[in-house]
């Protein structure tokens, strides 16, 4: 048996580390908001030969479009982004650049990508409030045998665990929008969504087994219940996530460039939720104790 | 039941999964009984992978009275529709949305070759609605006049006409059944006053009403020439909306670039369902083959009800399904590792695979009700494409405890020995 609760400092140790960077990363380098946040227009299009970027430029000067980004990308690709323009103005850059295949046009007026983040912010609202219902429903029963000090202890664990999953994740796109200029978008917040649901998942997982382990349990050293639940649960939970990343894998190997960044999130999504139910939530309920919550009186 | 005649559940998952095989096949031998029937049932991609343009229009709404808007917002769609199927796309999608206190109409065009002509086409759409003037006011100002909701919407048709005393050219409406009944209440109320025709926002003309008209049949007389009466006319009989449009939203996506993600997202899948599958006979062997098994059913009948219900694909859609693939999974090695353990308690077989089960599914149902849970949530908030990796995760997590319950204890119990 591993002992887990002997090297639970580590543990935390290397988590709050990683928090922390992820914390400075968004404080100082921040998120890239993009065409979907931010409002404006983003065009795909395809040329029979190579193209510069200066000189695209150059040619859609005359059209007065304000700050231009122009970006080339594999075969023949040029990528453009600007304000929000009308469907004239689109069709008058294509004429400009000499009509090259269009493989992607988007435009965004403001009250959309407004509605956008506001929407964005409600899910996670939303999402966080349900699970934290969810928690504190799932517990009820630790709630009648120990008292509801003992279920909040259990629902703040859970939940510890989720900001730790979400704070890494957003510091995973820090990362990305820093070093790739990759652009935060609607993708971004279903990855965040799903990783709150994975995590929850994975925490009630190993807190089921501690519970079960607690009842039965005639000694009341919680250390060695505690670890004796991990170690009892840590196969499933690594085959789980295991299993679960390899078909995430195939998506972020083989599964195209638009799902590419999101297949990625997912993955470190789903490590670091299998991550903190066993070295973060767990430990929570260690957290100033090494004897077994007294089992409330009828 | 289920439990005491493991071998008629078996047979009923047999046939359940023939049939979905036969739905998801795309094209069926001539002699299979109902092959055209399965050969027509096809996947639904969205226009990320089949290519094509998403339009979103707001309805400006501040002239209509509140209880009215959404019954304009709706004529409104209907315009477009008609609007849009003179222009021949195939399976075209209008949808309104209310967001906030915005009305949207959200128009979907897959594989449509010349968006700039339908979007001038939309742009085109005069606004046609009849006006009344406030009681108090005296001032014909356009602040004056008032929604009376007789708009372009019961518009049966528009001709160019001339006025038979001075020879202008003019243009004749004639309203469907539903608009004759509003204008006569309108003209009823209205005699010896006037009634304002609004055209794009703006009184065109302003008659004086006469006597009520029950005929249904209105004239708009400006100062036309010949040119401009048979343009509007025509305009109009094409249709007029309720409530002027402005497009804020657009996106294109040309028709390889769904291809590509199609073709890439299959691939993805096979390999992934390839890896799980030697990673759970590695970890469990001969059950291991069962509980891939039971995922292959599980597979099955996910792409089966994609067609059937049918479930518009998107690539986050498709995304989605993977990922419901990966929660399947977690159902089966819960399972497994708990029958590993309840075996190592030294019970006898039956009791181990009883018991395998009935521990594992409350981690299985907690675990998925929390997925269910956030995809609930992003149903309701997602626009778009997002949305349909809401709809097929959580297709997925529902199918996946039915075969991780139903599927893979049925293979188990049918395998091992008393």
């Amino acid at each position: 048996m591993f002992d887990f609760v002997k090297n639970q400092k580590i543990f935390i140790a290397i988590s709050i580390i990683v928090c922390i960077f992820s914390l400075l990363g968004w404080i100082f380098w921040g998120l890239k908001p993009g065409v979907d946040f931010k409002g404006g227009s983003l065009m795909e299009v395809k040329f029979l030969e190579k193209n510069e970027t200066a000189e695209i430029k150059e040619k859609l000067n005359s059209l007065n479009l304000g700050d231009l980004i122009v970006k080339s990308a594999e075969q023949n690709k040029i990528v453009l982004k600007l304000k929000e323009i009308d469907e004239k103005t689109h069709q008058e850059i294509l004429k400009t650049l000499g009509d090259p295949q269009e493989i992607k046009f988007t435009s965004i007026g403001p009250t959309i990508s407004q509605e956008l983040i506001s929407k964005a912010w409600w899910a996670i609202i939303l999402a966080t409030i349900s699970i934290i219902f969810y928690i504190a429903w799932s517990f009820r029963k630790i709630s009648r045998l120990f008292g509801a000090a003992e279920s909040w202890r259990w629902g703040l664990g859970a939940i510890i665990a989720l900001f730790h999953d979400v704070l890494i994740m957003v510091g995973f796109f820090v990362f990305l929008s820093y070093f790739k200029g990759m652009e935060i978008d609607a993708n971004f917040v279903t990855a965040i969504l799903v990783v709150l649901g994975y995590s929850v998942n994975d925490t009630i997982v190993v807190y089921d087994r501690i519970r079960e382990n607690l009842l039965f349990s005639k000694s009341n050293n919680l250390p060695f219940i505690v670890n004796k639940s991990l170690n009892e649960t840590i196969v499933r939970c690594l085959n789980t996530s295991l299993t679960t990343i390899v078909v995430i894998l195939a998506v972020f190997l083989f599964g195209g460039a638009s799902v590419k960044y999101f297949a990625l999130a997912m993955i470190v999504g789903v490590t670091t939720g299998t991550w903190s139910s066993l070295f973060i939530a767990t430990p929570f309920l260690l957290f100033g104790r090494k004897v077994a919550p007294e089992r409330a009186k009828k | 039941m289920l439990q005491k005649k493991p071998w008629t559940a078996f047979v009923i998952i047999l046939f359940l999964t023939i049939f979905c095989f036969l739905i998801d096949l795309p094209q069926l031998l001539a002699w299979i009984p109902g092959s055209k029937w399965f050969s027509q049932q096809r996947f639904h991609l969205g226009l990320d992978l089949k290519g094509g343009t998403q339009l979103i229009y707001e309805a400006e709404t501040k002239d209509i009275p509140k209880e009215e808007i959404e019954y304009a917002v709706e004529g409104a769609r209907n315009v477009i529709e008609r609007r849009i199927n003179v222009f021949g796309v195939r399976e075209p999608s209008i949808q309104t949305s209310k967001i906030g206190e915005n009305q949207r109409i959200i128009v979907e065009l897959p594989g449509i070759k010349n968006v700039s002509e339908a979007i001038k086409m939309i742009g085109a759409t005069p606004v046609l609605d009849f006006r009344e003037l406030k009681e108090a006011e005296g001032a014909e100002t356009p602040a004056a006049w008032l929604y009376t909701g007789l708009t372009g919407k019961y518009l049966k048709s528009a001709l160019i006409d001339f006025d038979p005393q001075t020879n202008e050219p003019l243009v004749s409406l004639e309203f469907n059944k539903e608009g004759a009944e509003i204008f006569g209440n309108l003209t009823t109320k209205n005699v010896g006053k006037p009634i304002a025709i609004f055209l794009d926002n703006q009184p065109i003309s302003v008659p004086t009403v006469r006597e009520s008209i029950t005929s249904g049949k209105a004239v708009i007389t400006g100062k036309f020439t010949l040119e401009e009466a048979k343009e509007l006319a025509s305009r109009l009989s094409a249709g007029a909306l309720p409530l002027p449009i402005k497009l804020i939203g657009q996106q294109n996506i040309g028709a390889s670039l769904g291809k590509e993600s199609v073709k890439a997202s299959i691939i993805a899948g096979l390999i992934g369902l390839l890896g799980v599958a030697c990673l759970m006979i590695l970890n469990y062997g001969r059950m291991g083959v069962l509980s891939v098994l039971s995922l292959f059913v599980y597979c099955l009948i996910n792409l089966c009800l994609f067609k059937l219900i049918p479930v518009t694909l998107t690539l986050p859609g498709i995304a989605g399904f993977i990922l419901s693939i990966g929660m399947a999974v977690d159902a089966n090695v819960l399972i497994l590792e708990r029958i590993k353990e309840e075996k190592a308690l030294g019970k006898i077989r039956r009791q181990t695979i009883k018991d395998g089960f009935s521990r594992a599914w409350l981690a299985i149902r907690d675990g998925n009700l929390t997925t269910l849970i956030v995809c609930l949530i992003l149903f309701y908030f997602a626009t778009g494409m997002v949305k349909g990796f809401a709809v097929t995760l959580s297709l997925g997590v529902i199918i996946s405890m039915f075969s991780a319950i139903i599927i893979t204890k049925n293979f188990i119990e049918i395998t091992s020995k008393k």
